[in-house]
């Protein structure tokens, strides 16, 4: 496509290569001024890297970019602020114990003389620009103090106050209530109106459809193509960003539940800092039986998970695994009495990356005897288990008993740590966030293992702040809001607005 | 008794000026997000710099200044490891106070004739000529010069930290070194430049103690005071004024060897000697579960990664 | 990925790389300072390889850097900074002496129960500061920097103490002859003994002229034996798990706390061990009373970082030191330029950038020429 006065950016044939691995392979971009325009693929095709080139995070090895018909070079973030270009990162750039107004203005600050803040007019700065977009943001709180949406807002602020043409949003609804995001689709089209360009990326159909009006794909760092999104559908998305036809609906039989394994009465849990997070909780699970947790992150899910898996102490109440207590153990006795656990953050909690496959597998059971008499280790009992695993849960590439974790991809270090869970026949099985950052076929993996061990007997509690996992996956969907369980349903006896509501404090109707 | 406490109050200021200066050298760089286990190492060069400078030139100002030079001369080393190379801070500043007494004492051989310590070398002035309040009971508060350079630079430090843009990127780039990158700030430059500083401020340190305190360079001029100072970073949570107080507190333990290791004291003088180190630890003990460090400090940043 | 490419990656090319630089800056501080660095290296060669007791005197130097050097590689490999060395060290030294001084027992109780001593003491002292990590969350650098100097000051206090000081001296008394470790040491004074030399000179200087004793043996022993630990047990596993992933070893059941003990107590052992055999092993048998560091332990930390961790590659290593550190007192310049040469090949073994940019490099060029070979082809 020639380059056009029309189109606000264009990116045309963008090369760029980490080491031996092409990140981009000739991928081309064309967004049309005042529009919304979707950057659609699946976790690691390229999508952010894309961003960051635009953004003069990484040059391109190859490959021009063209702004207003003209071509520019951006060498660095300071080139693209400089030439109306704003970026919203997934993980918010935002320092927290900074206030919004510093935040704002870092990199740009309003200065007396000789380099010395004038604190009040800039903040004066910041309100002008609050108002202008009707933004509800308080100027002067700490980031820490915020909830994500407002963050999120002074994000986009940040981008204003350089006077940006063009915003880049990345992932920007992934952390967000189901109303969080439409009132953010409210502040895009809002945008548009006053004249600016945004580039969405997402993995997610749904808001594309919502908000967006064109759609470039990008397969494992291949440009496939532009779709009109108003001539087009969900599924001719999922397809073209997969490569196959997906089936988007997680298959599964009824629930037949059985006994009572998980019991949590009036749980109390603080944070390091000594804020009560889980405030007095009351939660069950029966054997057979997968409960979701719906909520926004930060209201209680990480503390209610470490203190089952005994990580934190809980300051009062009780969590009952099979009619024993195991609240203010620890986590040997956790894993004793049958609870494994999928942990959010695989790399903090889950694996030790610079061990080898091998010793990863045998994190929690490496002390018994099967695997070596008294004080020693047998590495070829553990190597013969790990290729059984290897085998079973068809982790990738084969043969890597001897390979450090770190050099799996992530959807096989996922399977590592699941093979690993499974394996030992737990009562209860917590996956938190199982599917994060994972491409369509490790999730489908992971959503089959999960009702697996369901039907095996198995109490899950899965926890996510993907609400549509939640609901698709879940039989009965709780809902987490400020350290307490404040709904309780059967699957497809609610929506997702009444969830959203609930997610957000408000009440139900 | 009164003299006696006017003199316990001038030691402890005397002894606490080295550990200011470099302590105000691991703020700066830690809130930039740089270990600096160099201090001692830096404020070893800074020690001979200024004996020499002094020595040779006759003006210690001169040699003041010298030792600001070498100190952020060594810093350099320290701030290619652990910025530009991404390096284990750790132990390129282990390295540093390997390498850095080596070169004192090579330097010092070098210089004075195969001595392991320095002649008499001319010493900064006192803040009221050489005989101020000299018969009156306040003669010890008679300080050096640079104990009041000392809190000078605090304040200076604390100032251009809370108060000026300068400081406002320093401090972002400790905490949350990519957000300050996408807005255009070099991370490296403001890092570089805090681990001069660093050094600078830690060689003055070396040199308030051979031409402040003492009047020549020795061996054992420094002896851990660089990690002392390190400590009173923590304890005073990373601000310029809390990390002075507890200098304070450490300069204090000195002059209590000093005062109890004069008298007929019981206790054997090696036992008073563990005082400051003990109490090093027994400060970190009661503080830091309560002190937070700046998020960044000790992660190399690597561009492109979060 | 060619050979050089692979050898270049690795750790050995990395040691190597930093000890010719080690090498090459000294020569021009020696140059700039102007001392001939060519006359010092020969110096530094001949000191090391001139007599057979020049060498005999490396392993005697070697032996308590090597036993440092596990120390800190050890528990560097479980996550911690064993900066402590030193003063794990010195308390060896100091309980090793109080014991011996004061025990009388026939050697093959004597020996062990004086090197135990040592151990303990060293051990004390390293799970000292691994508490405070544990317990409290300080960094034991610092910790362990302020244990060395309070080691230091107790090392004082000892020499000097009515109980132990030997009159007109610097030193404390020496431990009874029985706790001595030297290799034939009664045998190879006695008569019989002398006779059986003097047929052989080099063996004779070796023996009459050195304090050559089986720390060196027990040294290597104890090197191995911590790498078995470290790679075969469930011990070293757990400890492994907890440095490199101090969240996931936790989450999965280890006990964070108690490793964290248990490593530094370990380190502390085998740095005590050290102290006590330089003083079965070495006369005066005995303290003295200390200026400034003995730098046992800060050296043990450049045996160990250039030995990339390996407690078996620390044998080779603090040969390597102890070479450099006993030959450079042969060099007819200042001594310290030995410090500046350790410093600098330890700060550049730090620096683990250096050989991979190379590697790239290479790798870069190659895939140039087959990406214009395959051009030409087509």
């Amino acid at each position: 496509m020639e380059a056009s006065p029309e189109y606000a950016v264009q990116m045309h044939g963008i090369l760029k290569t980490f080491g031996q691995f092409t990140a981009l392979d000739h991928v081309d971009l064309d967004v049309r001024k005042q529009t919304i325009h979707a950057i659609l693929g699946e976790n690691g095709a390229g999508k952010t890297t894309l961003m960051n080139v635009l953004y003069g995070l990484y040059q391109a090895d190859e490959g021009d970019i063209f702004m207003g018909g003209q071509k520019v070079s951006i060498t660095s973030p300071t080139d693209a602020i400089g030439m109306g270009i704003g970026m919203v990162h997934q993980h918010f750039m935002l320092v927290e114990n900074f206030t919004v107004t510093e935040n704002i203005i870092l990199g740009d600050e309003v200065c007396g003389s000789a380099g010395i803040l004038d604190m009040g007019r800039a903040r004066q700065k910041v309100m002008e620009l609050v108002d202008e977009y009707g933004f509800d943001v308080d100027p002067d709180a700490k980031i820490q103090d915020i909830t994500v949406g407002m963050q999120q807002r002074v994000e986009i602020l940040k981008a204003l106050y350089r006077g940006a043409e063009v915003l880049i949003l990345d992932e920007p609804t992934a952390v967000l209530t189901p109303q969080e995001i439409d009132k953010l689709i409210e502040i895009m089209h809002d945008l548009i109106a006053k004249g600016k360009t945004i580039i969405i990326i997402t993995h997610k159909l749904k808001e594309i459809m919502q908000s967006a009006d064109e759609c470039s794909i990008i397969r494992r760092g291949v440009y496939m193509g532009t779709v009109d999104v108003k001539h087009s559908s969900e599924t001719e998305l999922a397809s073209k960003m997969v490569g196959r036809n997906v089936n988007l609906t997680v298959e599964k039989t009824p629930a037949h539940p059985g006994e009572t394994v998980l019991q949590i009465r009036d749980l109390t849990v603080k944070d390091e800092r000594g804020i009560e997070q889980v405030r007095g909780l009351n939660l069950d699970i029966r054997s057979g039986e997968i409960v979701g947790i719906a909520g926004i992150d930060g209201n209680g899910q990480q503390e209610l998970v470490d203190a089952i898996t005994n990580i934190v102490r809980a300051e009062s109440g009780t969590i009952t695994i099979n009619g024993e207590q195991i609240q203010n153990t620890s986590p040997r006795t956790t894993f004793v009495k049958k609870v494994a656990t999928i942990p959010s953050d695989r790399h903090r909690w889950g694996l030790v990356l610079p061990f080898s496959v091998t010793e990863n597998t045998v994190l929690e059971r490496h002390a018994d005897d099967e695997f070596g008499a008294g004080i020693t280790l047998d590495y070829d009992t553990m190597r013969e288990y790990t290729t059984q695993l290897i085998k079973d849960f068809d982790i990738r590439p084969s043969g890597c008993e001897d390979e450090r974790m770190s050099g799996l991809s992530g959807g096989n270090q996922q399977k590592a740590i699941i093979a690993r869970m499974v394996t030992s026949s737990p009562n209860l099985l917590i996956a938190f966030q199982p599917t994060r950052g994972l491409d369509v076929g490790a999730i489908e993996f992971v959503h089959k293992t999960l009702i697996a061990e369901r039907d095996r007997g198995a109490a899950i509690l899965l926890i996510s702040f993907e609400l549509d996992e939640v609901m698709d996956v879940s039989d009965t969907i709780a809902v987490i809001y400020h350290g307490q369980i404040t709904g309780t349903f059967a699957q497809g006896t609610v929506d997702e607005n009444q969830l959203g509501l609930l997610m957000a404090g408000g009440e139900m109707r | 008794m009164f003299a006696n406490l006017i003199l316990f109050l001038g030691i402890t200021l005397m002894y606490s000026t080295p550990l200011v200066f470099g302590a105000l050298g691991g703020v700066i760089s830690e809130r930039s997000g740089v270990t600096n286990i160099g201090i001692e190492g830096m404020m070893v060069v800074g020690a001979i710099a200024a004996a020499a400078g002094s020595y040779f030139t006759g003006n210690p100002w001169i040699g003041f200044l010298v030792a600001g030079a070498c100190g952020a001369l060594v810093a350099l080393l320290h701030a290619v490891a652990s910025v530009s190379f991404a390096a284990d801070q750790t132990v390129s500043g282990v390295a540093i106070n390997m390498l850095a007494p080596g070169m004192a004492i090579f330097a010092c051989k070098r210089l004075f004739d195969g001595a392991a310590m320095s002649p008499i070398a001319p010493k900064l002035p006192k803040i009221l000529g050489e005989n101020g309040l000299a018969g009156t009971p306040f003669a010890s508060l008679n300080v050096n010069v640079t104990t009041v350079l000392a809190l000078l630079f605090t304040a200076i430090m604390w100032f251009v930290l809370y108060k000026t843009k300068w400081g406002l990127r320093v401090r972002a780039v400790g905490e949350h070194p990519a957000a300050a990158d996408t807005l255009g700030i070099d991370v490296y430059k403001v890092r570089y430049v805090c681990v001069l500083l660093s050094g600078m401020l830690a060689g003055f340190g070396g040199a308030s103690m051979t031409i402040g305190i003492i009047s020549q360079f020795t061996q054992t001029a420094i002896s851990g005071h660089g990690f002392i100072a390190m400590a009173a970073v923590i304890f005073g949570k990373w601000t310029p004024f809390g990390a002075y107080g507890a200098c304070l507190l450490f300069g204090f333990t000195q002059a209590l060897v000093i005062m109890l290791g004069g008298g007929d004291f019981v206790v054997p003088s090696q036992i008073l000697s563990m005082l400051p180190y003990a109490m090093t630890i027994i400060v970190l003990i009661l503080f830091v579960g309560r002190s937070v460090a700046p998020k960044a400090d000790g992660v190399p940043y690597v561009k492109g990664s979060r | 990925m060619s050979k050089l490419e692979k050898f270049l990656r690795g750790r050995l090319a990395a040691a190597i790389a930093a000890v010719i630089i080690g090498f090459a800056i000294s020569a021009v501080v020696l140059a700039a300072a102007g001392y001939s660095p060519v006359q010092a290296f020969a110096q530094l060669f001949r000191g090391v390889f001139g007599k057979p007791k020049y060498m005999a005197n490396v392993f005697i130097k070697a032996t308590p850097i090597l036993l440092t050097g596990v120390s800190v590689a050890f528990a560097f490999k479980t996550g911690l900074f064993n900066i402590g060395a030193e003063g794990q060290y010195i308390v060896g030294t100091v309980l090793a002496s109080i014991v011996g001084i004061k025990l009388h027992l026939p050697m093959p109780l004597q020996v062990p129960i004086v090197l135990a001593a040592g151990i303990l003491g060293g051990a004390a002292l390293g799970a000292f500061v691994g508490w405070l990590k544990a317990k409290f969350g300080i960094h034991e650098v610092i910790t362990s920097i302020m244990c060395n100097w309070i080691a230091f000051y107790l090392c004082n206090y000892v020499v000097m103490s009515d109980t132990f000081h030997k009159p007109n001296s610097n030193s404390a008394l020496p431990v009874s002859s029985s706790s001595y470790t030297m290799i034939l040491g009664n045998w190879k004074k006695s008569a019989e003994g002398k006779a059986f030399l003097k047929g052989i000179p080099w063996l004779r200087e070796i023996m009459l002229k050195t304090d050559l004793n089986y720390g060196f043996i027990i040294a290597v022993l104890v090197a191995i034996a911590i790498s078995i630990v470290l790679t075969r047990t469930k011990l070293g596993y757990e400890l492994r798990a907890v440095g490199f992933n101090r969240d996931a070893a936790r989450f999965s059941g280890i006990s964070v706390e108690r490793n964290i003990v248990l490593s530094m107590l370990i380190a502390g052992a085998i740095s005590g061990l050290a102290g006590a055999l330089t003083i079965t092993g070495i006369s005066p048998h005995t303290i003295t009373l200390l200026a400034a560091m003995e730098s046992y332990g800060f050296n043990g930390m450049s045996v160990a970082f250039i030995a990339a961790s390996s407690p078996l590659g620390c044998i080779p290593s603090s040969l390597l030191f102890a070479s450099l550190i006993y030959g450079g007192m042969s060099v007819k310049a200042p001594t310290e330029i030995i410090n500046i040469m350790i410093g600098i090949i330890v700060f550049f073994t730090a620096l683990p950038g250096i050989m991979p940019v190379l590697a790239n490099r290479l790798a870069k060029q190659r895939r140039e020429r087959e990406a214009a070979a395959a051009g030409k082809e087509a």
